[in-house]
């Protein structure tokens, strides 16, 4: 069999808290520095000790690096999960597993390779103490693959001198610990393994980032201020990220003082009334939270809206109604940002696919919050804000200004007869707003009670509906100014796919796969609600179009057509909701099924994906 | 309820403040409580102390949550900014707009249903973060917008409009402030301005959450026989423990301090709060006899007023988190930027 080069995935299963999630990094992070595509999804537990934890690796030469499911080596460090570890090699596939006890015969696989390293027992030989003994075994492992697939050791010891620069016993033991593992799987194996790595020059203009670090980023090149927020998964390292970046940037050199806040509220509650007070007051303002936070915000939500008050909610979706599964990424929140609060509302949402769009829609997020006065969602979710993700260096335009809408200077107060807060619209049916503390004739009541386009108290019906009616299409003005959709068209086309945020890259390398079987598809990946007409004549052009997207009730589907004008039975839906990142499988099967077509065998070999598998109580 | 705007005009006989402005220029647009209420009576103490202390208008916001008490940021100093906000909500919402600009001076006016109800964590932690702000409890008791429910400070034993008795314990915004760190608490009555006014004013120069809490009858709802947040009752019941002078940073006055065992306290701007009349073993700054000492008269169904408590050393919002003199608005964006350049050596840790 000719060698599988840069094109394979493995799968490691560890039990959380044992400080497998360095060694997986360090590997992540060494194929990525030789210079070939890569992807990490780390599929952890709701748990600080004990529980089964999975970190995937996906390597593909061509770029295809969304979640595989077809795991050519299984690393089973976690005897707990053995017996579904196990299950899921594909056919003449590997596992890697700690030989210092012997394995059930029942769970061996005629088809599978098992390659026992005593871990165990080559760490308890050579390190004293106890948890040492279990840290270092994350390192052996890793040493072994690092035999195995040919990962560059210059690369792995450079890392690992960075990584403990100054702390010399560290760097010590781990070196020692990658060397063991490495050692004996030399000498015991017959290696490389028939798939396994070659340098390649793809990553030379990319950076390794997760969508927290970049979102927080991006917040402060926006030039937020304030930060409100509670802590919440997956969205706290967002905030813990902005505070980092802030202490970098933000300290005043000659006062020491701090050209920011950070707010912890005592609830989401407080976070959003927060962000609202401070954007009242003119500043660049922000919360990061969760679907269950966004529960909470609903009520102050609809003050923003109606009352015309800027906000940024940054939302790292999680799976579930109620407390679901905190450690989960889904797309499940659709629904609940684009119609939070009571009575009509209406709000504007950003879907960035990867950390690069993550950066660069933070300040897009705050230009439309300020120009249409009113909340913006920066959707992001677990698996874009919690995992590594390989993209395109981030780039920054010092050009940039920040678009403060339509604010009254003192200047402008002062050669105004009167100021009416709801009266004097643009094009986009947005009013001038003043600030508090500039002059005593800019004052008005900010209220979220009834109240017409001078900002009075009103019960009047007519009244009401006027500014609410400005309202509305102030949001359909909106649809010009979110990012545009992206679409990849190819000639032949017989249907169109439709989807957003993190399923990007799997459903392109579908698209791809589909086509070689004759199934040919256009993409759209829509990046921001209110929708525009490119969206409108997308869905116009196709007879059948696919929504692709993550949750169980097609909220994107039911965007579209609440929103459009497409009739409802031109979609059809594929749903992957279980918690797990989509992968191009499930994406082929569910458009092959509806076509009534057979799966590629290439697909028939692994067996059924990972988060379908029960949990062994 | 349409808000019906006052006819501004002045009489040459109406004094002046420092800026020249009468008290007519810190009025707001006509009340629409019911005739009677105590809450009036606030806005006109409200209105006074401003005026007094010679807040520019546009420097002050006013911020309000939902309920009678809540309306009536309308109703006062017409030139500031307000919001009015949600139930209960108003304390977040101060909280981020004083974290924006530290250079405005913030009011907030709620109610015991706003505060002690369904804003209770929100007041507690706004008083724990010490933000600066004066924070107006227009007690009251009941619910009057929804006509008549008990509040979470109506006293065992107080009966309703219609007779049934409150039997769950109140929540005491002034033992609680007491009890979670709050540097300024007063306590007082809608009926007596003479009262008000000075601590009002004390609590616009304290750099730190002010807590007031004016007990103020429900004309509608709540000023029966058997009510113990009625006129009648709360006169009866009335204990002044401290009477309060507030003196202006730019005064010479300093020559009276002392007398008659009087307690001083220096403000932060430099101004002072002069506590006259203090009982014997009562020391406004210490926290244990002043819970004592409430603990004492409230036990015998008396209401203790004045400003009751206050500490100026503990940090306010922006201290503890070592903001910027300047507004946070006001600081220009290419500090806030760190640019292109920055942006390149950055990623070289993401490789």
């Amino acid at each position: 069999m000719r060698d599988r080069i840069n094109d394979f995935a493995l799968k490691l299963a560890n039990v959380n808290g044992t400080g497998s999630a360095s060694a997986n990094g360090l590997l992540m992070q060494a194929i990525f520095r030789m210079g070939i595509p890569v992807s990490g999804k780390n599929l952890f537990p709701s748990n600080i000790q004990g529980l089964p934890t999975w970190y995937e690796i996906r390597v593909n030469k061509n770029g295809y690096t969304a979640r595989s499911l077809d795991y050519d080596l299984m690393v089973a460090m976690n005897s707990q999960t053995y017996a579904r570890d196990i299950k899921e090699v594909r056919e003449g596939g590997y596992l890697l597993y700690d030989s210092s006890w012997p394995l059930d015969p029942a769970l061996l696989r005629d088809d599978v390779h098992f390659l026992g390293v005593p871990y165990a027992q080559l760490c308890n030989d050579n390190f004293r103490d106890p948890r040492e003994r279990i840290l270092m075994k994350n390192i052996a492992y890793a040493g072994s693959l690092v035999a195995a697939l040919q990962v560059d050791m210059e690369i792995v010891t450079a890392l690992l001198d960075e990584k403990f620069a100054g702390k010399k016993k560290l760097s010590e033991s781990n070196t020692r610990a990658l060397r063991l593992g490495y050692d004996y799987a030399r000498d015991h194996f017959d290696l490389p393994l028939p798939f396994h790595l070659e340098k390649m020059g793809a990553n030379h203009d990319k950076i390794l980032i997760d969508g927290n670090t970049a979102i927080a980023l991006g917040c402060v090149y926006a030039g937020a201020t304030v930060a409100a927020w509670y802590p919440i998964t997956p969205s706290t390292s967002a905030m813990d990220a902005f505070k980092v970046f802030c202490e970098k940037y933000r300290k005043d050199p000659e006062t020491g003082q701090n050209n920011y806040i950070i707010i912890q509220a005592e609830d989401e509650l407080a976070a959003i009334g927060m962000v609202i007070g401070a954007a009242w007051n003119g500043a660049r303002a922000f919360t990061s939270t969760a679907g269950p936070g966004i529960s909470l915000m609903n009520e102050l939500l609809g003050l923003a809206y109606y009352a015309e008050v800027p906000a940024v909610i940054i939302d790292v979706e999680r799976v579930g109604p109620s407390t679901g599964m905190p450690t989960r990424t889904q797309q499940g929140d659709l629904l609940e940002c684009a119609y939070a609060s009571h009575g009509d509302t209406k709000h504007i949402l950003l879907f960035p696919s990867n950390p690069a769009e993550c950066f660069e829609f933070a300040p897009v997020a705050f230009d439309l919050a300020e120009r249409f006065q009113t909340p913006v969602f920066l959707m992001s979710d677990l698996d874009i804000g919690m995992n590594d993700w390989v993209v395109p260096r981030l780039q920054w335009n010092d050009a940039y200004q920040p678009d403060r809408g339509r604010v009254l200077s003192l200047e402008e107060i002062e050669n105004l007869p009167k100021f009416r807060r709801y009266t004097g619209e643009d094009e986009n049916q947005i009013t001038p707003r003043t600030l508090p503390g500039v002059h005593p004739k800019a004052s008005y009541f900010t209220r979220g009670s009834g109240h017409n386009k001078f900002g009075g108290y009103t019960e009047v019906p007519d009244e009401y509906q006027e500014v609410m009616d400005r309202l509305l299409k102030k949001h359909k003005a909106a649809a010009k100014f979110v990012p545009a959709p992206i679409v990849q068209r190819r000639p032949e086309a017989t249907f169109g796919v439709l989807t957003l945020g993190g399923c990007d890259p799997a459903v392109r390398e579908a698209l791809d796969l589909l086509a070689e079987l004759g199934a040919v598809g256009d993409f759209m990946r829509v990046r921001g609600f209110p929708f525009d007409d490119a969206v409108e004549s997308f869905l116009a052009e196709h007879e059948i179009c696919f929504v692709i997207e993550q949750n169980r009730d097609a909220q994107l589907r039911s965007l579209l057509t609440l929103e459009t004008n497409v009739p409802k039975d031109k979609l059809r839906s594929i749903l992957i909701y279980g918690g797990f990142p989509l992968s191009a499988r499930h994406v082929v099967d569910g458009i092959l099924q509806e076509f009534g077509l057979e799966r590629k065998p290439v697909f028939a070999a692994a067996n059924r994906p990972a988060g379908e598998v029960p949990m062994e109580e | 309820m349409p808000s019906i705007v006052k006819p501004v005009a002045t009489h040459p006989s109406f004094q002046r403040n420092d800026l020249g402005l009468t008290i007519r220029d810190y009025e707001g647009t006509m009340s629409t409580l019911c005739a009677g209420c105590g809450h009036d009576s606030i806005t006109a103490a409200i209105t006074r102390a401003f005026w007094e202390v010679a807040t520019p208008p546009h420097m002050v916001a006013k911020l309000s949550g939902i309920g009678c008490s809540s309306k009536t940021p309308a109703y006062f100093v017409n030139g500031a900014h307000g919001l009015n906000s949600a139930h209960g909500r108003m304390p977040p919402i101060a909280t981020g707009a004083n974290a924006a600009n530290r250079e405005l001076v913030y009011i907030g006016i709620s109610g015991d249903g706003d505060s002690l109800s369904i804003g209770l964590g929100h007041m507690c932690h706004a008083i724990r973060r010490n933000v600066r702000m004066v924070y107006v409890i227009e007690n009251n008791g009941v619910y009057g917008l929804t006509k008549g429910q008990f509040s979470a400070s109506a006293d065992v034993g107080s009966k309703s409009k219609r007779g049934d008795p409150n039997r769950m314990a109140p929540i005491d915004s002034v033992m609680l402030g007491l009890s979670i760190g709050a540097t300024f608490i007063a306590r007082s009555f809608s009926g007596d301005k003479e009262q008000l006014v000075p601590i009002l004013k004390a609590a616009i120069s304290h750099r730190g959450f002010a807590l007031i809490d004016v007990i103020s009858p429900c004309v509608t709802f709540n000023d029966h026989d058997g009510s113990t947040k009625s006129y009648l009752y709360t006169r009866q019941h009335e204990l002044k423990a401290t009477e309060t002078d507030f003196v202006p940073p730019a005064s010479e006055i300093l020559a009276q301090i002392g007398q008659n065992g009087a307690v001083n306290v220096t403000m932060h701007d430099g101004s002072m709060v002069r506590f006259k009349g203090v009982p014997p073993n009562y020391d406004p700054t210490d926290r244990g006899k002043v819970m004592e000492y409430l603990e004492e008269h409230q036990g015998k169904g008396e209401v203790v007023t004045g400003l009751l408590y206050l500490d100026e050393s503990v940090p306010d919002l922006h201290e503890m988190n070592k903001t910027t003199d300047i507004a946070l608005t006001k600081v220009p964006y290419q500090k806030l930027c760190p640019g292109a350049a920055a942006l390149d050596r950055l990623q070289e840790d993401f490789r």
